[in-house]
């Protein structure tokens, strides 16, 4: 019997040398004559163990890493006389790191073969679409409802009240659009997913079609996303070949199949109007609403958007009950969240957790502080438009309405971390830039303010008129804040004005520049 | 008389009949459900500060001024796009509002120009505005910022080029645009699409660098743009503004008159300086157009101060002369002793007038009482012999009234359109745009045109296509019949209690025949049997089915036929009685319905009753006091025969250029040689004026009191906004004419003349120009029954009682193809000319259309070796002319098409003596020609023009060279 082998096939894995490991380690072992099989999965999330190569053992798998090329002779060896290895981490699903996750979503992610509809089977995939199938629609927006599951795109909409809006209204056709255009800095798990367990999404999506009255499924994807698209295009074409899209789903006698449509590069064609917009072949420019998405969506037509990591949790909600989602977070936040934790930290990766934890363990117990050693200054939540969080807040839980109260938001799950060397105003002026670049110009506060942002904010910088230019700025954020028209310009002012609260030392000159430039 | 300002209430109307009721600043208000806050607001007399949203097209919610706060809700919702619901209570002011507006005003004005008192849209810009409303006060922003306003960096020694600067762009004849003011509100780019239909519009790039682009960063005179000024009448600053504005300054006051082209009879508001017009600008509650226009009516007006415009009388005894300037009476007693002289000599019916489809009715009905009464004849007739004839008999043979049965707004209830031989978006743009937004909204269309009009393909608008061989409409629309009743499609309930049962049994047997099916007719018209059976089973299943038609339909030997194969049509499948149905004659002049309703043709009194009626007689005779002549008259084409003859010898012919417009030139030469007085009635030295003995110059629409009536019957009031610069409106042109010949009609007003229209026209009875003022507009018949008019004709039965299905047999025209003459040319319009280009070659609309040119199919000008360009030799058995080629698969093969814009074509030099059995209007629709290479112009073109440059030699003007 020949050795499985595991390597990771995600871009992030790729990145760091994956697919060199996997070429070494297979033409090493020809070379020794040992037959083995290398399983290309997703990855595991523990990117600085990346690439993460893993051996199947009776007792289940074993992880070294990080491997480089170079190690794979002396791995190989070690293997082959069952002796230690400085590589050699244990049993996989022993590292603490992994171990203290609760994988809900990503339970099978660097586990599985992507490209294997069995695999996915064998792992307990399409249970929750089985389900779904025997219970119809109105039971299905009851577990839904029921699991406590909002979006996980950040706005934490009920995903269960988004589907039953949809599933009544009345149209001769709905869609299902999945927001897989992760944009935000320091975030990954929706790529992670596409390339490590597509299935799953397509599995989601297939159950939000059935709930919705819908025959037609989107993803709408980033360019900049080449793996995860070929992994979605490949799973749709086995999927369908496996009777799981097309015509008579699974047997059943709904429809439903999808295709993956890759955007051309705007971050604002993440937010859901215009990512309509762009599907329908226009420019991604935003929509008022209302109309709702769920009303007046895609072509017209009732669409249920969600979030990629939305309907990723969904099979999961249906194979083993509402209950045994909901029974995990705190508050309104039920259920995990897959945290992604980057930026100058240590240990970065995706953390699925449930909601709940501090900010403060994400950071410097599993993140275990920063990269450079240095102390942690700040870190940003939820993307570029995310708060600033100083030390002083690191208490904050994991939770939508936690994190609102404090004038920040959990966004997508992103976590960016900054060391003592940060410059505030720098950052401040980014978050301004960012929105400048990225407007789609419709909505006057984004498309003009933006830009008198950076530019009143350099004035600062520079030093002139600091205190008027620093009312001005935050008058602005006010103007941004209530007057945009998404949440582009809408949260623009969170690192802004979090930088302005909880570092304003970095604003404010010392006295002595302070005479010098009057 | 003040400028009228019309209310923008932000957002459109809702149609919704529910009602919701909610509290806006203290006051509930009650709307129909789908209105915004803020036209509710509105409503109520409560102005939101919005630069976005304007009433004419949807919602945007950009601006991001007009937010407001209601109460149980978060955040600062834009009134635009938040509809209203029962009980809602919503704050318009409030210190959160009144920061966020100042703050959004000051980033606006941050990329604004400062130069407002030296702008073009001083006075009229509603950027300045909002900054007044929301208390701008200060831009602490600065202006050295990023910016689209300075082609420099400002504040610097010779500053550095600023690349997002872009110049004003000038190429469009009409307006400008100026990107430096442009606020990028999309209003523009949202009434081209929304209004227009065009798409011409869009934004370039995006964020900070956003901006109006024409096209692909084109000139607006290079894009798309078809000039109809929806954009310009869209934008709230002086981005997109009229030259006449930039020029004038802002008008003063304003008066609702209505447009002199087409037959769609758009309101304008014609907007004032003194008696200098600044600009025209369409009138939202213009019941035709609501508020849209074509860059004819909106911009090509032009023409009424053109240098070659004619104010004096003028007069000469033979036409080889030059003419001579005479004062008013000479001038009436010259034309009166010719006329009566005529008379004396050769009969009381030697002599006849053309009464004039772009004059008002009050006029038209004055020529046609001058002429019966004063001639003591019914030797009148009107240009719409030319037209639409066919349909003043088709129809009243089928329904019982010589008219479209619906109003314009019925299309926004229709959800098949067919349009048979008619291309609304040259000819009649405004309904055009009006049908494309129905289109948009998910309404069908099918085309039955022998050439690939706009209409078959336009942005969000395909049209199924039956390109059918010119002259086979009857074999046509009979197939379709066929298809309707062997498919079992009829409407049997509605054939059943509206119409005669029989004559429907015996129509359907006929249309039922095999040698009717689209199978059988293919060979014919070269229609594919499938396309033409979808467009049968889409038209008769598909919902409101809605025919328009125009002049392919008319202009063929089998013109009348073709009408009543429609009607059959529509009568069969229960399309008639109801809002978004109909069959819909689209009028090509501005007055021609008028000028049939009040009696310009030989056999007709007005309101279509027949001259030999004893008692119809009897009631005009009391009035005008004279005995009528019972016979009825000469048709025009008669009237020139009869000239040749020698018995017709004088005409008075107001606005109208026969020579241009009439088929056969040749023929139409021969005749007003022949004749002793021609009176020719105009703004311009026409062509048929080359042959006149009498000018007398006419006024345009904007010097004179009136009315006109539209395509959907309706009549609205045409307004004088200055005085006569030829000293007379035409009415008291005609006046004139009479008295001298001994016949006096002493009226002090137009509303005088339609007082006695009233009096005298069962349809008619209860318009009034107090009613007309009071309503807007009415449609006719507009009397008891009716008092504020009817939109909507046919609705509990037919006016001539049962509808009547008559037989309808395909009789190919004797104008055939041969080895002589194998292609066929069909004739049509373009939009940026109006019919033989009298008015629209006087204005800057020569830009788009400088000559016509004859469009050819690849195939057969490869055949004929001609090129794109080209000059070919248009040969027909009539005679031949010349024009450049256009290389085009608009048209199909053995197909050959060309516009009548500009008389040097002579492009009725080809057309032939054929015309409509029933009522005589020629087949210009169908010539037999030949092509070939050519060098130039034609010898009949230069003499015809050497004749004319001699003919319109003014004696005065030489003496004074």
């Amino acid at each position: 019997m020949s050795m499985r082998v595991f390597v990771s096939r995600d871009a992030g894995a790729i990145a760091v040398g994956a697919d060199e490991v996997a070429i070494a380690l297979q033409r090493a072992a020809a070379k020794r004559g040992v037959a083995i099989e290398i399983v290309r999965t997703g990855s595991r999330g523990l990117y600085w163990l990346e690439p993460l190569v893993e051996i199947a053992t009776p007792q289940g798998r074993i992880a070294f890493g990080p491997v480089t090329e170079a190690d794979v002779p002396s791995l190989l060896d070690a293997l082959a006389s069952n002796t230690p290895h400085l590589l050699r981490l244990g049993a996989t699903d022993e590292i603490p790191w992994l171990k203290r996750q609760t994988r809900l979503t990503f339970a099978r992610c660097g586990v599985i073969d992507p490209r294997s509809l069995d695999d996915y089977r064998a792992h307990g995939g399409y249970k929750g679409l089985e389900r779904a199938l025997s219970l119809g629609s109105d039971a299905i927006l009851n577990a839904v409802t029921a699991s406590g599951l909002r979006g996980r795109g950040g706005a934490g909409f009920p995903t269960g009240i988004k589907w039953k809006t949809v599933a009544q209204a009345k149209a001769d056709r709905k869609f299902i659009v999945c927001n897989a255009d992760e944009g935000d800095s320091g975030t990954f798990a929706d790529r992670m997913i596409m390339e490590g367990d597509p299935f799953l999404v397509i599995e989601g999506m297939t159950i939000a079609g059935i709930t919705v009255g819908a025959t037609k499924g989107y993803i709408y994807t980033r360019s900049e996303y080449p793996h995860a698209v070929e992994a979605m295009k490949a799973a749709i074409v086995a999927a369908r070949c496996g009777g799981y899209l097309g015509s008579k789903i699974g047997g059943s006698t709904y429809d439903f199949d999808l295709e993956v449509r890759v955007g051309a590069g705007a971050y604002v064609c993440g937010e859901e109007t215009s990512l309509l917009e762009s599907l329908e072949g226009r420019r991604g420019i935003v929509r008022a609403k209302p109309p709702l998405p769920a009303h007046h969506g895609l072509f017209g037509k009732p669409t249920a958007i969600n979030n990629i990591l939305s309907l990723a949790a969904i099979p999961f909600i249906l194979a083993e009950g509402a209950k045994a989602y909901a029974d995990y977070g705190m508050g309104r936040s039920r259920g995990t969240m897959p945290i992604q934790l980057a930026g100058n930290l240590r240990y970065g990766g995706l953390f699925e957790t449930a909601f709940g934890v501090t900010l403060g363990e994400l950071v410097d117990d599993i993140g275990g502080g920063t990269f450079t050693g240095r102390p942690v200054r700040a870190v940003q939540v939820g993307g570029p438009l995310g708060a600033y969080f100083p030390r002083a807040l690191f208490d904050t839980p994991f939770d939508y309405e936690a994190f609102a109260a404090r004038d920040g938001l959990i966004g997508h799950g992103g976590i960016v971390v900054f060391d003592d060397s940060v410059d505030m105003r720098t950052q401040a002026r980014f978050a301004m830039e960012f929105c400048a670049i990225e407007s789609c110009g419709k909505c006057t506060p984004c498309r003009i303010g933006s830009t008198r942002g950076v530019e009143t904010i350099e004035k600062i910088i520079r030093g002139e008129r600091v205190s008027e230019n620093l009312a001005l700025v935050e008058d602005l954020c006010n103007t941004m804040k209530f007057g945009s028209l998404c949440a582009l310009g809408g949260f623009t002012p969170y690192p802004v004005l979090s930088a302005l609260r909880h570092f304003r030392e970095d604003f404010v000159p010392t006295p002595t520049t302070l005479q010098a430039a009057e | 008389m003040s400028l009228i300002e019309e209310i923008d209430y932000g957002t459109p109307r809702s149609k919704s009949a529910t009602m919701v009721t909610l509290t806006i600043d203290g006051n509930e208000i009650t709307v129909p459900e789908g209105t915004s806050i803020m036209r509710a607001a509105m409503d109520a007399g409560h102005q939101i500060p919005k630069l976005c949203a304007t009433d004419m097209v949807d919602a945007f919610g950009s601006c991001r001024l007009c937010v407001v706060e209601i109460e149980g809700r978060a955040g600062t919702p834009a009134s635009c796009t938040t509809p209203v619901m029962p009980g809602l209570v919503v704050h318009t002011q409030s210190e959160r509002l009144k920061k966020l507006r100042k703050g959004v005003m000051e980033l606006y004005i941050s990329d604004h120009p400062l130069d407002c008192l030296t702008c073009g849209a001083n006075g009229d810009c509603e950027l300045q505005d909002m900054a007044g409303a929301v208390g701008l006060r200060e831009v602490r922003y600065g202006y050295e910022g990023e910016n689209h306003v300075f082609a420099r960096t400002p504040g610097k020694s010779n500053g550095e080029i600023n690349a997002a600067w872009m110049p004003k762009d000038e190429s469009n004849p009409y307006f400008t645009y100026d990107p430096s003011k442009c606020i990028v509100c999309s209003r523009c780019v949202r009434a081209c699409e929304e209004v227009q239909g065009t798409f011409a519009l869009t934004i370039s790039g995006r964020g900070f660098d956003s901006r109006v682009s024409p096209g692909m960063s084109e000139s607006f005179l290079g894009s798309e743009c078809v000039s109809c000024g929806a954009c310009v009448q869209a934008c709230p600053t002086a981005t997109l503004t009229e030259k006449s504005v930039i020029e004038i300054g802002q008008p003063e006051h304003s008066v609702v008159t209505t447009c002199a082209y087409c037959g769609v009879g758009c309101a304008f508001k014609a907007e004032m300086r003194g008696e200098e017009v600044v600009r025209m600008v369409p009138y939202k509650d213009g019941k035709a157009n609501r508020g849209h226009s074509c860059v004819k009516g909106r911009f090509a007006w032009g023409y009424t101060n053109h240098k070659e415009r004619i104010l004096k009388p003028m007069i000469r005894d033979r036409i080889e002369d030059p003419w001579r300037e005479v004062s008013w009476d000479e001038a009436f007693s010259f034309a009166a002793a010719r006329m009566r002289g005529i008379q004396k000599k050769y009969g009381r019916d030697a002599i006849g007038g053309i009464t004039s489809s772009r004059c008002t009715n009050e006029e038209t009905y004055l020529v046609q009482k001058l002429i019966r009464a004063g001639f003591g004849n019914n030797n009148v007739d009107t240009c719409a012999r030319v037209c639409h004839s066919p349909t003043g008999y088709g129809l009243s043979q089928t329904f019982g009234t010589s008219a479209g049965t619906q109003d314009f707004d019925s299309v926004e209830d229709t959800d098949v359109a067919v349009i048979i031989g008619a291309n609304p978006a040259s000819a009649h743009p405004v309904f055009a745009s009006r049908l494309k937004k129905r289109l948009r909204q998910g309404a069908k269309l099918i085309v039955i045109d022998p050439r690939r009009t706009e209409m078959v393909e336009s942005p969000h608008v395909k049209a199924l296509h039956l390109p059918l061989m010119p002259g086979t409409n009857v074999a046509v629309v009979t197939a379709l019949a066929h298809v309707i009743v062997t498919e079992g499609l009829v409407n049997e309930v509605f054939v059943r209690e509206r119409c005669d049962w029989s004559e429907f049994e015996e129509w359907a047997a006929f249309v039922a025949q095999p040698k009717h099916s689209p199978e059988a007719t293919a060979i014919l018209t070269g229609v594919d049997p499938k396309d033409l059976r979808e467009a049968a089973r889409i038209y008769a299943t598909g919902g409101n089915g809605a025919i328009y038609y125009g002049l392919g339909v008319t202009e063929h030997s089998q013109g009348s036929t073709t009408v009543i194969a429609i009607a059959n049509l529509a009568m069969a499948t229960g399309n008639i009685g109801r809002s978004g149905v109909g069959v819909n004659p689209l009028r090509g002049q501005n007055n021609v319905q008028g000028s049939c309703d009040m009696g310009s043709f030989p056999h007709e009194l007005p309101g279509y009753r027949h001259i030999s009626g004893d008692a119809v007689r009897d009631q005009f005779e009391a009035l005008w006091n004279v005995k009528l002549n019972p016979e009825p008259g000469l048709r025009i084409p008669n009237m020139f025969d009869a000239a040749i003859e020698g018995s017709f010898m004088g005409i008075y012919v107001q606005g109208e250029d026969i020579l241009q417009s009439d088929p056969n030139t040749k023929h139409v030469v021969a005749a007003l040689s022949a004749m002793e007085c021609v009176i020719v009635h105009d703004l311009f030295l026409n062509e048929t004026a080359n042959y006149a003995h009498v000018f007398l110059p006419g006024s345009s629409f904007l010097e004179k009191d009136g009315t006109f009536t539209n395509a959907e019957r309706r009549i609205q009031r045409v307004r004088k906004v200055m005085s006569p610069k030829n000293g007379m409106a035409d009415w008291e042109v005609t006046i004139g004419l009479a008295k001298a010949m001994g016949y006096d009609m002493p009226y002090n007003h137009p509303s005088e003349i339609m007082d006695e229209i009233a009096a005298l026209t069962p349809t008619f009875t209860g318009v009034s120009y107090a009613k007309l003022d009071e309503l807007g507009s009415v449609q006719w018949p507009c009397n008891e029954k009716a008092p504020e008019g009817t939109p909507v004709m046919h609705i509990d039965g037919f006016v001539r009682g049962k509808g009547k299905f008559i037989v309808t047999e395909y009789v190919a025209t004797d104008e055939r193809t041969g080895p002589r003459f194998p292609l066929l040319l069909t004739t049509g319009r373009i939009l940026s000319q109006y019919n033989v280009g009298a008015q629209t070659r006087r204005t800057e609309n020569v830009v788009w259309h400088a000559e016509d040119r004859l469009e050819i199919h690849p195939h057969d000008a490869e055949q004929r070796g001609v090129r794109d360009g080209d000059w070919v030799r248009l040969t027909s058995r009539a005679g031949e002319t010349t024009l450049r080629a256009e290389i085009t698969d608009r048209v199909s093969p053995g197909v050959v098409y060309t516009t009548f814009h500009h008389p040097d074509t002579q492009a009725n030099v080809i057309t032939t003596d054929y015309s409509d059995w029933a009522t005589n209007c020629p087949e210009y629709k169908v010539t037999a020609v030949q092509i070939s290479p050519s060098n130039g112009p034609s010898d009949w073109q230069k003499t015809y023009d050497a004749q004319a440059r001699h003919s319109r030699r003014i004696a005065p003007a030489e003496a004074a060279e």
